[in-house]
């Protein structure tokens, strides 16, 4: 913008000092071709002749557009034009500018000076007046033109920028938007072509790259999960036909079940790491039906009352009957890993269910009275393998919360993890717009 | 292509079928994913069982049809004739070997559509070798003694009414929460047989799912407190990697 209306200003005194250069110079080489006729005339009939062609010359110039003044060396007028020889101007030769008077009007003039013999001297000048009026006109229109290059510049600018603004605030809002797990959004284009779609969509072939990084990662994780299953199976078996069979003391058979059961483990691990990836890649519209959130909640509270029990925690559940459309058993399965999350690290205290419904959408809340979670792992906590600070003796694969992550992913849910002073409360919100049937 | 039905190669280590589970199964897989397929099929077979197996669904029809199988496994989603269709054509034809469905995680309504094909069991992809072996197992005992409409259930001393809804053991009569009678009622349908905590979610509370978690665990043990407490011999048993059982101990060797 700044850069805009220097270059205005430029241009403009370009246009300035160039036609006022040329007016000028015109004044100059008129006067200047004057000099030059007078001079020959001068050499060739003498003062004679000079004086004779000046005084036609000032007879047929009733307007006084040419001056011409006679002067004896200490500055008396002998004849011409003007009345009087103007002040302050020097016996040498040169460009004088001096003021006068003409009809009563003040005028400016231009001439130079020309030395005849006997030390007289002829003064020949143009009044400049019309000169000096077009370089005004010229400077105020300068000067306007100047006002106006600002203040369009100005006006265009913050037109500009608040275009620009739009524009990167819409780039901005998606990045936000992708970052809080959106993953498939992509930058909007305008169909202009210009900086921005270009910028728009380089960063949207960035993100199909990523997407196809991650998913390809994905794709790996998998594929070991799905291929050791087989060969993982097969030791399985040959471990616990090995354990049930004859010969083996105590002791062997004590290790062997270990064994199995680490077997078990790494099972249990691939096929949960299997199952978050068909949620994931799931098609699954066609397998939505009506579920009841607050029956999800009675039914998980009933499910979980035993085990909530013997660890002396309180599990309840409120609110009122909602509906969406959703996959019941991965709903509820989602539930149940929250639950089962909730009792784990919360140790003892209240586990409380919560369904509800607000204007813009449906939620399923679970909160714990434990410990809660630093800002840093409420970040982490959905990713692959994550597992609390102090976890060593708390079992579980880290795989609990992807899961319901990719359930909530698959029902256009979002997962709200917040301290609930004490405690930790994960909501599963259903955006209305989305899930509701 | 499969060598034809019935003279696949013998299971390596039979010798010890897994405690619990019937032995010596034929079985038919139709299943076009190779990964899915070679984990099943490697898998029945270090179980003991003689497997066959199609890729595509008309081979797998037509080997179901041509032969006898003690059950059948086949993928919901399949190339040429799909899973449901193979079931329906087998009903049509009278055909009554026990058919387990497969099909991807989460498409409930398939379910749904299988089990009223004529389906006997559904089982969502990933799944547990052992929660697959102990299907079959069910399935194969369901079609020994079907249509016995039974009032009475009775495993060794632990007996139950279920017109009354009394369980008595040696007798002596147990106080039972309702969701543990049913708990109770699945395991004595099911004596003998290894009964997976997702079948037991699903027939005791009508979810489908792996829970992977100790909730079962927990439901059995207060289970196991109510009627093995005060008696010398246990009925209910853990079978590692797997479930429970009901019924004797097993005799290890």
């Amino acid at each position: 913008m700044g850069l805009f209306a220097v270059s205005a200003l430029v241009m403009l005194a370009f246009v300035y000092w160039s036609t006022i250069g040329y007016m000028s110079s015109q004044t100059d080489s008129t006067i200047e071709a004057e000099i030059k006729g007078l001079a020959d005339t001068y050499r060739r009939g003498g003062l004679q002749s000079l004086t004779g062609l000046v005084n036609e010359r000032m007879r047929n110039d009733p307007d006084r557009t040419m001056l011409y003044l006679f002067a004896t060396p200490d500055y008396k007028p002998l004849g011409g034009n003007l009345p009087a020889w103007p002040e302050a101007i020097p016996a040498g030769e040169g460009w004088v500018n001096f003021p006068f008077t003409d009809n009563g009007t003040d005028s400016t003039a231009r001439g130079r000076i020309f030395g005849v013999s006997g030390n007289l001297r002829l003064l020949v000048a143009m009044d400049i007046a019309d000169l000096q009026a077009t370089e005004s006109l010229l400077m105020k229109a300068y000067l306007w033109g100047m006002a106006l290059a600002l203040v369009l510049a100005l006006l265009g600018g913050a037109l500009m920028s608040a275009s620009v603004t739009r524009r990167i605030e819409v780039i901005n809002q998606t990045s936000r938007e992708i970052m809080s797990g959106r993953l498939h959004q992509r930058m909007p284009l305008k169909g202009t072509h210009d900086e921005f779609d270009q910028l728009a969509s380089n960063l949207n072939d960035m993100l199909e790259q990523i997407d196809l990084l991650v998913e390809s990662v994905r794709h790996v994780a998998d594929g070991v999960a799905h291929d050791l299953r087989t060969p993982l199976t097969r030791l399985r078996s040959k471990l616990e036909r090995l354990s049930i069979g004859p010969g083996l003391d105590a002791s062997a058979r004590k290790e062997l079940d270990r064994c199995i059961d680490e077997a078990d483990g790494l099972l249990q691990t691939f096929s949960a790491l299997l199952r978050i990836a068909r949620i994931e890649a799931g098609r699954h519209e066609a397998s939505l039906v009506e579920v009841d959130l607050l029956e999800l909640a009675a039914d998980a509270c009933e499910l979980y009352q035993a085990s909530a029990e013997d660890q002396g925690v309180t599990l309840s559940y409120e609110g009122s009957p909602v509906t969406l459309n959703g996959d019941r058993d991965l709903l509820f399965q989602a539930l149940i890993n929250l639950i089962d999350n909730a009792l784990k690290y919360a140790g003892s205290g209240e586990v409380t269910l919560e369904v509800g419904k607000d204007q813009r959408s449906i939620f399923l809340s679970v909160t714990d009275q434990g410990p809660g979670l630093s800002e840093e792992d409420r970040q982490r906590v959905t990713g692959r393998f994550f597992r609390g600070a102090d976890s060593a003796k708390i079992s579980g694969s880290g795989l609990g919360l992807s899961l319901v992550q990719a359930v909530a992913g698959m029902h256009g849910a979002r997962l709200e993890l917040e301290n609930a002073n004490p405690g930790l409360r994960i909501t599963m919100r259903f955006l209305a717009d989305e899930a509701v049937g | 292509m499969q060598p034809v039905a019935g003279f696949s190669q013998p299971a390596k280590a039979a010798e010890f079928p897994i405690l619990g589970y019937h032995p010596l199964m034929r079985i038919l897989v139709i299943e076009d994913d190779a990964t899915v397929a070679d984990y099943i099929v490697s898998g029945l077979r270090e179980s003991g069982h003689t497997v066959d197996n199609a890729d595509d669904g008309r081979e797998g029809l037509m080997m179901a049809t041509t032969e006898e199988y003690d059950a059948i496994v086949a993928d919901r989603m399949l190339p040429g004739v799909d899973g449901l269709t193979i079931v329906r054509t087998l009903r049509a034809s009278e055909n009554h070997t026990p058919i387990l469905v497969l099909s991807a995680l989460g498409e409930v309504d398939d379910r749904v559509k299988g089990l009223k094909a004529g389906a006997d069991d559904y089982l969502a992809k990933p799944f547990a070798f052992s929660e697959l072996l102990a299907r079959l197992d069910a399935l194969l005992r369901r079609g020994q003694h079907e249509a016995v409409q039974v009032t009475r259930l009775q495993v060794m001393d632990l007996e139950m009414d279920l017109l009354s809804r009394v369980v008595t053991r040696s007798g002596q009569p147990i106080e039972l929460q309702p969701r543990e009678f049913r708990l109770l009622e699945y395991l004595m349908r099911h004596a003998g047989q290894v009964v997976t905590r997702t079948m037991l979610l699903e027939a005791v509370w009508d979810y489908h799912f792996d829970p992977q978690t100790n909730v079962i665990d927990v439901h059995i043990s207060r289970l196991r407190a109510k009627i093995d407490k005060e008696f010398e011999q246990t009925l209910l048993h853990t079978v590692r990697g797997a479930g429970y059982r009901l019924g004797e101990r097993p005799q290890t060797a």
